[in-house]
């Protein structure tokens, strides 16, 4: 018989591993999670024979205002109270809870730093999970919010959301002060990826407290340019690109955003199974770019996700 | 694919531009990008044309099935990763009927994949093939069933069937269609081969291992059959994306002969299935052949190939057209954007958020974003104009204002002086959109 040589690519760099979550030896309350490590492209046994996690985050937010309808619509009145959503989250098998604290912005419900810095403890104390934190996306209040969010969750290493090259040293800082981590955010391109690394490890954190997130579009909505862009940073970082050898992070719920996901069309089936199906294809995309941590909203595209990860042979 | 310096070397380097390049570094660059034939070059030595042309050959063959304006291609890709070049042959995705249905089971089926049909950013998106699998045993039965199947509907079709006695009279009847031939395996190939050979239609080559898979496919280039497509049967998505890599590897990177033809997948039934085809879709999958396709998951896995395929350096575009979001009436103010379509349906899904009625009109700058086309010259005051006239937009709305992106808030003047509208500056992010469009109203 024909003998096939297994044509591995010579891979000469590796994901860093960063760890989330800590346990009470380590100052804090709850599991932790280990990500990174991978030293080949996503899902080949024949370049990388370890199994890797793929963290499966779900999404919470402390006021309802940019949550997509169907996604609030399946976790019902739990929706209304972020520490009954995450625990409802935690029920349902996710491995983080993604929660934004959307009531601080100013233009909308302007929550103090420290209600939202509460609402951070109840859900830690809810949930042994770790936790990601993300403020309203506006600069100014995001700075305030994260600051105290990061001293009094001090010891649970969380990781915060996010930074970006216009806007880094306070979440920088309120993550180096605390022992949290960082996403570093950047607008699909694999160069401005690289860039906010620099910007962040400059400042004085570490590589093991950096996730990149370089925006996850949505199937339909550009998802093609994320996957690209994604394959390319996982290639430069196995190549041997030291500033791109971070986890990445990829939101897939922007999915519920595309029209096609939930508009009625004709022949194009139930409109909750369609956008089921948008957030776990754009799910499925970022897996075989390079993810390592998925942030989805709706509990049946995380079931989708994460029989994807078991089917390919990852760990979840 | 050689490089355009080791083309260089067999040209005749005469420089005399019959070939319509000023060069022949110039006409090796052409070849090496695909832009360029051989053939071109009148003064080819007979050796260098030998050492191209095996060099040049596709590291994946091209087979076709289907005959005239309803065929599909597959294979004759070049790359591993769409970011390198783009992929070529969007992945065909054909729906399985067999013969021990009844015709009205047959025809609902078929109904239902013609009625997968959709349109979007000016493509058809929509399943390719009909796949018709020998169930009955019966030779009549399914000659019957292929034949009515070819009047109910043009597409191409695959043959699935491992009688090689049943194949042969089927395929003789059907090869006028071209079909696809399901298929061979290590008890049925020489027959296989043979049908395949009598009747000009490409075949499937069925093993889970590639090293038998490789040997096959030696076994059937001896007879002259070179129109060959390879199942490797994955029992498992894991498998499914490792045995496909390798294969796509094997050939692009090692020209490896032997694994240089397209892949075909047959997906199981259910939610596994469906995640299987999507892998498929961006990991090599040139052919998936479904038992079933729910309709909540067809649109999906259509937009999915479509986005993959989509050649990364020309962008989807959407159609210029001045678009009425969250119901405007004459007092909305008109927006504008580029055609470029991530430009468009991010502007789009923040005026939705806004919940404020706008004119958005789309202008036309070959798929460039705001400031790249700005900076090309593709967004101009004129081309601006041009638009907002060829859709009425004035007509539309009688606010008499225009929003420009705050990109381009250096072409304000101008815009005024050649709309005569009040021009207002957008912000520079879309995402600053719903916050803007509140506060404007």
């Amino acid at each position: 018989m024909a003998d096939v040589p297994l044509p591995k690519e010579k891979w000469t760099g590796s994901i860093g591993e960063l760890e989330l979550g800590n346990s009470q030896d380590k100052g804090g309350s709850r599991r932790s999670v280990r990500l990174g490590g991978n030293r080949g492209m996503p899902f080949l046994s024949f370049e990388d024979g370890e199994r890797r996690m793929i963290a499966m985050a779900g999404l919470v937010a402390d006021s309802l205002d940019e949550v997509p309808q169907p996604v609030r619509d399946a976790f019902g009145d739990d929706a209304k109270d972020p520490v009954r959503w995450a625990r409802t989250w935690a029920a349902r098998g996710a491995d983080l809870i993604c929660l934004h604290l959307t009531s601080t912005n100013p233009e909308e419900g302007d929550a103090s730093p420290e209600s939202a810095a509460d609402t951070v403890m109840a859900v830690l104390k809810a949930v042994d999970l770790p936790l990601i934190v993300y403020g309203s996306g506006h600069e100014e209040k995001d700075s305030k919010v994260l600051e105290k969010v990061g001293e009094r969750a001090r010891g649970e290493r969380l990781l915060l959301g996010h930074a970006e090259e216009s806007a880094y040293k306070s979440v920088a800082a309120a993550a180096m002060a605390n022992g949290h981590a960082v996403i570093g955010f950047s607008n699909l391109d694999i160069n401005l990826a690289k860039q906010i690394v620099i910007l962040l490890t400059d400042f004085g954190l570490g590589k093991g407290d950096i996730v990149i997130d370089p925006l996850m579009a949505a199937l339909g909505m550009g998802l093609e340019y994320s996957y690209s862009v994604n394959e390319r940073i996982r290639i430069s970082a196995l190549s041997g690109d030291n500033m791109l050898r971070v986890p990445m992070i990829c939101d897939c719920t922007s999915a519920w955003k595309a029209r096609e996901a939930t508009d009625d069309v004709p022949h194009a089936g139930d409109t909750l199974e369609r956008g089921v199906w948008w957030e776990a294809t754009t799910a499925l995309a970022a897996l075989l770019s390079g993810a390592d941590i998925l942030v989805l909203g709706h509990p049946e595209a995380m079931e989708l996700a994460r029989m994807a990860v078991s089917d390919l042979g990852g760990e979840n | 694919m050689a490089t355009a310096i080791e083309i260089f070397k067999h040209l005749p380097k005469k420089n005399c531009g019959e070939c319509k390049y000023p060069t022949c570094l110039a006409f090796a660059m052409q070849l090496a990008n695909n832009k360029a034939k051989l053939d071109d070059c009148p003064h080819m030595s007979e050796a260098g044309r030998n050492a191209l042309a095996s060099s040049s050959a596709p590291p994946i063959r091209l087979v076709r099935i289907g005959t005239g304006r309803n065929t599909v291609d597959m294979g004759d890709e070049t790359e591993l990763y769409r970011h390198d070049k783009r992929f070529f042959h969007p992945t065909a995705f054909a729906l399985r009927v067999s013969d021990d249905l009844s015709i009205e089971e047959l025809e609902k089926k078929v109904d239902h994949a013609r009625s997968l049909h959709f349109e979007r950013v000016g493509q058809v998106l929509k399943l390719d093939i009909v796949e018709v699998e020998c169930r009955s045993g019966d030779g009549v039965k399914y000659v019957q069933t292929l034949e009515h199947v070819s009047k109910l509907v043009d597409w191409p079709l695959v043959l699935r069937c491992r009688d090689p006695v049943i194949m042969s009279a089927a395929a003789n009847r059907m090869r006028e269609r071209r079909p696809l031939l399901h298929g061979a395996d290590p008890d049925n190939i020489k027959e296989m081969v043979a049908t395949s050979k009598s009747s000009g239609c490409p075949l499937v080559l069925c093993s889970d291992d590639l090293g038998k898979l490789t040997d096959m496919v030696e076994v059937a280039r001896k007879e002259g059959v070179e129109d060959l497509v390879l199942d490797p049967m994955p029992g498992n998505m894991k498998d499914m994306l490792e045995r496909c890599t390798v294969i796509r590897r094997s050939a692009i990177r090692k020209t490896f002969r032997g694994l240089g033809y397209p892949i075909y997948l047959g997906m199981p039934v259910g939610k596994n299935g469906m995640l299987m085809a999507l892998t498929a879709v961006m990991k090599y999958g040139s052919l998936l052949s479904f038992e079933e396709m729910p309709s909540s998951q067809a649109l999906p896995l259509l937009v999915l190939r479509q986005n993959i395929y989509t050649d990364p350096q020309v962008p989807i575009q959407v159609k210029p057209y001045l678009y009425p979001v969250n119901n405007p009436g004459p007092d909305a103010p008109i927006l504008f954007t580029t055609n470029f379509s991530l430009t468009y349906f991010t502007v789009l899904s923040d005026i939705e958020k806004s919940k404020v009625p706008v004119w958005l009109q789309v202008v036309d700058t070959e798929g460039l974003s705001v400031l790249t086309a700005y900076s090309a010259g593709k967004l101009t005051a004129d081309s601006v104009r041009n638009a907002l006239e060829a859709s009425g937009a004035n007509g539309r709305s009688n606010r008499g204002m225009l929003v420009i992106p705050g990109m381009v808030a250096r072409m304000s003047v101008k815009l005024n002086e050649s709309t005569g509208l009040q021009i207002v500056v957008g912000p520079k992010e879309s995402s600053a959109l719903p916050k803007f469009l509140r506060s404007m109203n």
